[in-house]
């Protein structure tokens, strides 16, 4: 971890664009999550990380309300995103999703070609007026999940005939292409190698000028190098929170500690 | 295995690879008893299906071919058109009874034109060689084409069913002479009618198109109105149950809160697949005929017990394709904020279709085998008459469904009508066939990897 690089991301001035307040997640019985208070910056990569089961991704799909789909999960507290409740009964959680984005652990693309994997979000929620406008929302989306060289020859080939990383980088650039302010990744490195994952991380970091990159990574040291926020998740508790350097140079709390030596998880 | 090595861990140590131990032994001996046994399970089914299809086969094929008699037949306007007008409305009055006697005439002419000896056989049983259906048929051809009377034209009459059996094997003069309905002398004379060329097997199409026929005349009987009254049947089904089916299964898969009611609903629908076909058929007799009135035997009744038949299976089967369907295509597009809808109509159900359209057919192919329910809402009833087209409310009109003419002509006296039975079964069959083929087809054309 270099020093000097710690010391110049905290110059940078952001502001808070999720808050999460007293977050509690029940699946049916199981109280998965517990009582969780996070401000995710606005223009900041933000990395969750813990043991498995530790509550990281269910407080992940509750920041655009992906629980909703699981009958059993319950969703208490409040989540703000610019302000704005998103449990809100006004609020259609169609809308919210176009505006927090979502890449999954195993790369689902549609089994459609690779053009229509990437319009088909622009394409639903009516972004594009004519075919030209269209293409070109392809093209940024690919351009920027570094996937346009490699595909551009080959648009209509099916999106799952690519190979992992790409399919990867495919569904990048999916959740892109509707221009969301928050990107939500579930592990999106899990199932790379890696030389993808050196791309997807290299990726994360240029999408951080234009948008809010929330990561779950089970990789510390994934964290340490894309992320500038840090949350360490243990048993469904949000234990620590903070700049990514205190968290693994410096961390407060002995648990924090214990997780990123090895110790425990 | 790490318990038994423990137990004796010497015996293990000191044996070479290239003995096998007795353990290793019996675990072969069991492993080859096993696929023994699946083998034979194979090879008895296959025996079986073959020797089902060699039955079938070897009973009904002759069915596709009849004996038939060729002879020239004049058309005497002293008989068929006594005032000389050719209008069809007043030659409409003389029965077949006055064309019986024409083609009797024309047969015996011919004979004699060719020399063939009729060995002191009367005009009257040289008469009954020729099918009652002839004259019928000679009928209809003058009474369409009037300009025919006064001509002397060529008739292909079909030879009555103890003919057609001869020459096909199933009479022998043994029988003959044990059977009223034919001699033993008729039977010579077919051998010389056919030295002669006049009688020959060929290609029955009337098997395939023409209608039902009266004990009287099993060469007359075909499936014609049968193998449309199972098409117009088929058609319906489709149009009422795979919307129905369709929407159900989205509604239950997709949207449907899982609670004791949706849960009561699944129970049911696996219930009514398992109901027995016969209750259907109460129950169709019951609403539709009883209750709502609709005209028995028509193929409409026959669909909507049917369609209720099949529902559950389609239901099971769509259901089954779209949960088949990755739950990670739907979170992909839900994460992009598709709705729900979209969800369902952009990506599981073009996903599922390969499935439910296997499951459909299939479902429609069990339907088109089905007996029970039709014989209960009247479709076994003896109809001569074709239904009218789809667009004249053809599916009001009385009509049989293919199983229910296997049914109804395996149970007449006549032995030639258990061999138009077994052809039934296997223009039956190649219907099921071409159907399960379809389903492969659009399965495969339809399938994508994801």
């Amino acid at each position: 971890m270099n020093d000097m690089r710690l010391v110049e991301r905290d110059v940078e001035q952001v502001t808070g664009k999720i808050e999460a307040r007293g977050v509690q997640v029940h699946y049916g019985e199981k109280h998965a999550l517990k009582d969780v208070d996070v401000t995710i910056l606005d223009r900041t990569v933000t990395a969750f990380i813990g043991p498995s089961g530790c509550g990281k991704s269910t407080f992940l799909r509750c920041l655009n309300r992906m629980n909703d789909t699981v009958a059993s999960a319950r969703v208490e507290g409040r989540i703000t995103l610019d302000g704005q409740d998103i449990h809100d009964p006004r609020i259609d959680p169609v809308q919210l999703r176009a505006k927090v984005g979502m890449v999954f652990q195993k790369p689902n693309p549609f089994p459609k070609s690779i053009h229509d994997n990437v319009a088909y979000g622009p394409r639903i929620h009516g972004l594009a007026r004519g075919k030209a406008e269209l293409d070109a929302i392809v093209e940024t989306s690919l351009r920027k999940a570094a996937l346009w060289d490699e595909v551009k020859d080959r648009l209509d080939a099916p999106g799952t005939g690519l190979s992992g990383g790409q399919q990867q980088r495919l569904c990048i650039a999916r959740a892109i292409a509707t221009s969301p302010e928050v990107l939500l990744m579930d592990e999106p490195c899990s199932a790379l190698d890696p030389i993808a994952t050196a791309q997807v991380e290299e990726l994360i970091d240029e999408l951080r000028a234009q948008f809010s990159v929330v990561i779950v990574t089970h990789s510390m040291q994934q964290a340490a190098r894309v992320s500038q926020k840090t949350a360490f998740f243990h048993l469904g508790s949000l234990v620590e929170y903070g700049e990514t350097g205190q968290i693994f140079t410096n961390p407060r709390d002995p648990r924090t500690e214990a997780y990123i030596t090895g110790r425990i998880g | 295995m790490s318990d038994v090595t423990a137990g004796a861990p010497g015996a293990a140590r000191g044996q070479s690879l290239l003995a096998g131990s007795a353990r290793t032994r019996a675990r072969r001996a069991r492993e080859w008893r096993m696929k023994a046994y699946g083998i034979a399970a194979i090879a008895i089914s296959l025996a079986t299906l073959f020797f089902m299809l060699a039955t079938i086969v070897i009973d009904g094929a002759p069915a596709f071919r009849q004996a038939t008699i060729s002879f020239p037949v004049t058309v005497e306007a002293a008989i068929v058109d006594k005032a000389g007008t050719r209008d069809p409305a007043a030659m409409g009055k003389v029965t077949t009874i006055g064309y019986k006697r024409l083609l009797s005439q024309g047969f015996i002419a011919a004979l004699e034109a060719r020399g063939i000896d009729r060995e002191g056989i009367t005009d009257k049983d040289l008469t009954a060689m020729i099918s009652d259906d002839a004259a019928a048929r000679l009928r209809d051809r003058v009474l369409a084409d009037p300009a025919l009377v006064g001509q002397t034209i060529e008739v292909t009459a079909y030879a009555t069913g103890r003919i057609d059996g001869y020459l096909k094997g199933r009479v022998t003069r043994e029988s003959a002479a044990r059977d009223s309905n034919v001699t033993p002398a008729q039977l010579d004379l077919a051998d010389r009618l056919m030295a002669a060329g006049m009688l020959s097997l060929r290609f029955n199409w009337g098997f395939l198109t023409g209608p039902d026929a009266s004990d009287l005349r099993p060469e007359a009987a075909g499936l014609g109105v049968a193998i449309i009254g199972s098409l117009y049947m088929m058609v319906l089904v489709a149009i009422f149950t795979v919307p129905v089916g369709v929407a159900a299964s989205i509604y239950l898969e997709e949207f449907a809160p899982k609670n004791r009611l949706t849960d009561l609903i699944e129970v049911n629908i696996s219930n009514l697949a398992a109901v027995p076909s016969i209750v259907f058929g109460i129950l169709g007799l019951a609403i539709f005929i009883n209750f709502m009135g609709l005209p028995q035997s028509s193929s409409l009744v026959g669909a909507l017990v049917i369609s209720l038949m099949t529902l559950p299976t389609i239901i099971i089967a769509t259901r089954a394709a779209i949960r088949a369907v990755p739950p990670s295509i739907r979170d992909a597009a839900m994460g992009i904020g598709a709705s729900k809808m979209q969800v369902v109509f952009h990506h599981v159900l073009p996903l599922a279709m390969p499935g439910i359209m296997t499951g459909t057919i299939l479902g429609l192919a069990s339907a088109l085998g089905e007996t029970a329910p039709l014989l209960l809402i009247g479709m076994v009833a003896f109809v001569t008459n074709f239904p009218a087209g789809p667009l004249e409310g053809g599916v009001m009109d009385p009509a049989t469904a293919l199983p229910v003419q296997v049914y109804s002509w395996a149970s007449r006296s006549d032995p030639a009508f258990i061999e138009r039975s077994s052809g039934a079964i296997i223009v039956l069959l190649v219907f099921l066939v071409i159907m399960n083929v379809a389903a492969i087809l659009l399965r495969r054309r339809f399938e994508r990897r994801w």
